[in-house]
């Protein structure tokens, strides 16, 4: 019941409805415009130094040597005709195959081995087995270029010391192209283990006591349970170190520098060798560019892949 | 009445306010003219840049300019990725002390015409050659003057007592240490003595230290053998002449010569034959005397023998690879004036021959005039070892640079992916004939054709 004692305003004083988002404070509350302004900085970043180089290159690439005019394709067409790309394209292959394959199984059994250690003692060994990722690229390469070098190479004293006659470690091409692998491989496994050990501790243990109560062995643990349960994380990171392969630049250049005979010559190195050294940047951007490609096909497939069986679990 | 005058607080604060703009007026004419950025080729010898360092400051002390003076390594190609990022970007040093080789013609478009610093010294020195002129000169202008900082011959410098002991040569006695022109260097021919050299070389142990690596030292190496023989790649006109009796002349020779060189001999980088002398592993390496010089202080028993003597003749003649490096100013540059007249600062006979005498004679000047500078006579020990490193009239010698004498965006690109040294390499390693290897290699330079 009103009381004739309760106040009640005149309609003319009405408190105005109040403004959402009104002024800077108002602005600055929508989560959309604060999450878009946190992330400008890096979006400027990745712009500046990923997307405008990426562009300013395929614009390169469509230009004459001395860039004073357009071309088209002449440049893509002028390394199709080369043996020497032939070769660049051969050899990037190989290398960024053989060598992800490599680090994959080998990351794949460390990381099995150090999973069964004790945990206390599993620190060591991680962070004993992480030391070739955690050590420049550059200085461990050139590590790993004294001891293949002739006039110094510890290797063929060892080989010497117990017989076996010196071995021409850089200038034989396949021996060479091994020793890239090898570099490549001892630098990029600890990635891998440390991913898949990652992967492993979120396996759940039911499902192993499940199958071992189904008596399966540990072959068929391995192939039933482990290997599809990380599959998207060896998809994964196969995908990414076979991107990070295929541009490899350091190995090559302090190893070889794409000898011998250009045999050891990949994308990276080969488009330094044309841009930078022999003055014709557009063409140098051209080789470059022919791993993009290769790259998106496969990453594509890849990441296809893994968004289908990430539906087909749920 | 008192004729001192009392220094007040107000007089006193206005000549200590005074005296603390002194510094101010200092700088603002230290500068004067204007500010000037010079990138330099860090040396190999350690001396060189600090008596080039000294040098340049006397003359921006002189003429009032603020000079910013960066010392850039060769290696890894730093020189050729300055350069190259100079060169887009359109910004950074004003005058470049080391455009090696094809870089003047690869940037004439960005490069300052130097025509009257050329004509300056070449009223006080003497024309420059021809072989200069084909490497600076661009739409009929000077692009770059050749510098005597860095600009070096890759002859032998072989070993006198090996020599003389195991190949039966006295090296002293073939080019000595005076102007004579001797019977016995007639005789120093790439079919003659130098292949029975590289024999004994080999059975002692000690192979010739020549690589067929993809780094210059190699493609000048390879590149001055081939032109010996006659065999050029590509002509002035563009034209590619490859496929002639004198290559396969030339192909043959190094069939017989390369098993006489060490076995890692395609992985040799611009380094490796150093080592080899300073480790006691050569008769004989092809290098300017910066092998020696540091030989010098590590390996003085070696240093002692060394001597550094002209290239062997071929059937075309006597050829010794050369490494230029040219002063280039850009076209961007904001204060040309004052690079244009430190280059000629720089290129005076007195500051060469300071800077020569430090760099115990590695540096070549490009003036014939300045050939008579005492320090390769005096460079030792052994003394007179450096006395035949500059070309002089009594070697009947050309200089050459691997590439020549294509036009030079052939001319780069026949250098830069060493294509002599793999042409030799599929005859030798890679076991093709002499006409697959030539027919390769004239299909790789009709790609560099465009």
């Amino acid at each position: 019941m009103a009381d004739s004692t309760s106040l009640s305003l005149p309609a003319t004083q009405a408190i105005p409805a109040r403004r959402s988002g009104g002024g800077l404070k108002g602005v600055l509350r929508r989560r959309a415009i604060v999450g878009a302004l946190m992330t400008a900085p890096l979006i400027a970043l990745l712009g500046g130094l990923v997307a405008y180089p990426a562009v300013y290159a395929i614009y390169l690439s469509l230009l004459s040597r001395n860039m004073t005019h357009f071309v088209g394709f002449h440049n893509f067409i002028l390394l199709l005709r080369r043996d020497t790309f032939h070769m660049v394209v051969f050899q990037s292959a190989l290398f960024a195959v053989t060598a992800v394959i490599f680090k994959a199984v080998i990351g794949f059994t460390l990381a099995h081995l150090m999973h069964n250690v004790p945990s206390r003692r599993q620190r060591v060994f991680r962070g004993l087995l992480l030391l070739p990722w955690v050590i420049p690229l550059a200085l461990s390469t050139l590590g790993w270029w004294w001891l293949f070098e002739p006039t110094s190479s510890a290797l063929n004293w060892l080989l010497v010391r117990i017989g076996l006659p010196p071995q021409d470690w850089l200038g034989d091409p396949w021996t060479a192209r091994f020793c890239m692998i090898l570099v490549n491989t001892w630098w990029g496994e600890p990635f891998f283990m440390i991913m898949y050990l990652a992967a492993l501790k979120s396996v759940p243990e039911q499902l192993f006591e499940a199958a071992a109560i189904d008596g399966a062995s540990a072959w068929q643990k391995l192939r039933y349970v482990t290997l599809p349960m990380m599959r998207n994380i060896i998809s994964l990171t196969m995908l990414f170190s076979l991107i990070v392969t295929f541009a490899n630049f350091d190995i090559v250049r302090i190893l070889t520098n794409g000898g011998p005979v250009n045999t050891t010559h990949i994308f990276a190195t080969y488009a330094f060798q044309v841009g930078i050294q022999s003055g014709d940047i557009p063409l140098g951007a051209a080789v470059s560019l022919f791993m993009l490609p290769v790259l998106a096909i496969s990453s594509f497939f890849v990441l296809r892949g893994i968004s289908r069986r990430s539906q087909e679990a749920m | 009445m008192s004729t001192s005058r009392k220094m007040s607080r107000r007089r006193a604060l206005g000549l200590a306010a005074a005296a603390s703009t002194l510094p101010l007026v200092h700088m603002r004419t230290a500068g004067a003219a204007g500010k000037l950025s010079v990138g330099f080729w860090d040396h190999w010898v350690p001396q060189g840049n600090d008596v080039m360092r000294k040098q340049v400051q006397a003359w921006a002390a002189q003429n009032k300019v603020d000079v910013s003076l960066d010392f850039i390594t060769s290696s890894g190609n730093k020189l050729l990725v300055t350069i190259a990022a100079e060169a887009q970007a359109r910004a950074g040093h004003d005058l470049l002390t080391f455009f090696p080789t094809w870089e003047v013609q690869n940037h004439s478009r960005e490069l300052e015409s130097l025509d009257d610093v050329i004509a300056s010294l070449e009223s006080k020195y003497g024309k420059l050659d021809d072989f200069f002129r084909a490497l600076a000169i661009a739409d009929g202008h000077w692009r770059a003057v050749p510098a005597a900082w860095g600009s070096q011959y890759k002859g032998p410098c072989g070993r006198l007592d090996l020599f003389k002991q195991h190949c039966g040569i006295d090296l002293q006695a073939m080019y000595p240490a005076k102007p004579v022109h001797t019977a016995l260097s007639d005789a120093w021919t790439y079919e003659g003595l130098f292949l029975k050299a590289a024999e004994a070389s080999k059975k002692i142990g000690k192979p010739f230290g020549i690589g067929l690596g993809t780094t210059a030292d190699s493609v000048d190496t390879a590149g001055s053998i081939f032109a010996s023989f006659g065999a050029q790649f590509v002509d002035a006109k563009g034209n590619i002449t490859l496929k002639s009796d004198n290559t396969r002349r030339a192909l043959e020779f190094f069939k017989k010569f390369v098993p006489l060189l060490p076995p890692d001999v395609y992985s040799f980088d611009d380094a490796t034959d150093n080592r080899m002398l300073i480790a006691d592993q050569t008769t004989m390496i092809y290098n300017p005397p910066s092998a020696w010089a540091v030989a010098l202080r590590d390996a003085p028993k070696v240093a002692e023998q060394c001597w550094t003597f002209p290239t062997p003749a071929g059937p075309a003649g006597r050829f010794m690879p050369m490494n230029v490096f040219q002063f280039g100013v850009w076209s961007f540059s904001r204060n040309k004036s004052a690079a244009k007249d430190l280059i000629v600062y720089l290129m005076q006979r007195e500051q060469v021959q300071q800077r020569l005498n430090v760099t115990l004679g590695f540096d070549i000047p490009p003036f014939d005039s300045m050939l008579d500078f005492d320090v390769w006579e005096k460079a030792g020990p052994p003394p007179g070892t450096l006395y035949n490193y500059p070309v002089r009239p009594i070697h009947q010698m050309k200089r050459w640079i691997t590439g020549m004498p294509a036009p030079p965006a052939i001319a780069v690109q026949i250098y830069n992916q060493a294509l002599p040294c793999n042409l030799v390499a599929k005859v030798t390693q890679a076991g093709q004939s002499i006409e697959q290897a030539i027919a390769w290699a004239e299909s790789e330079l009709e790609s560099y054709s465009g």
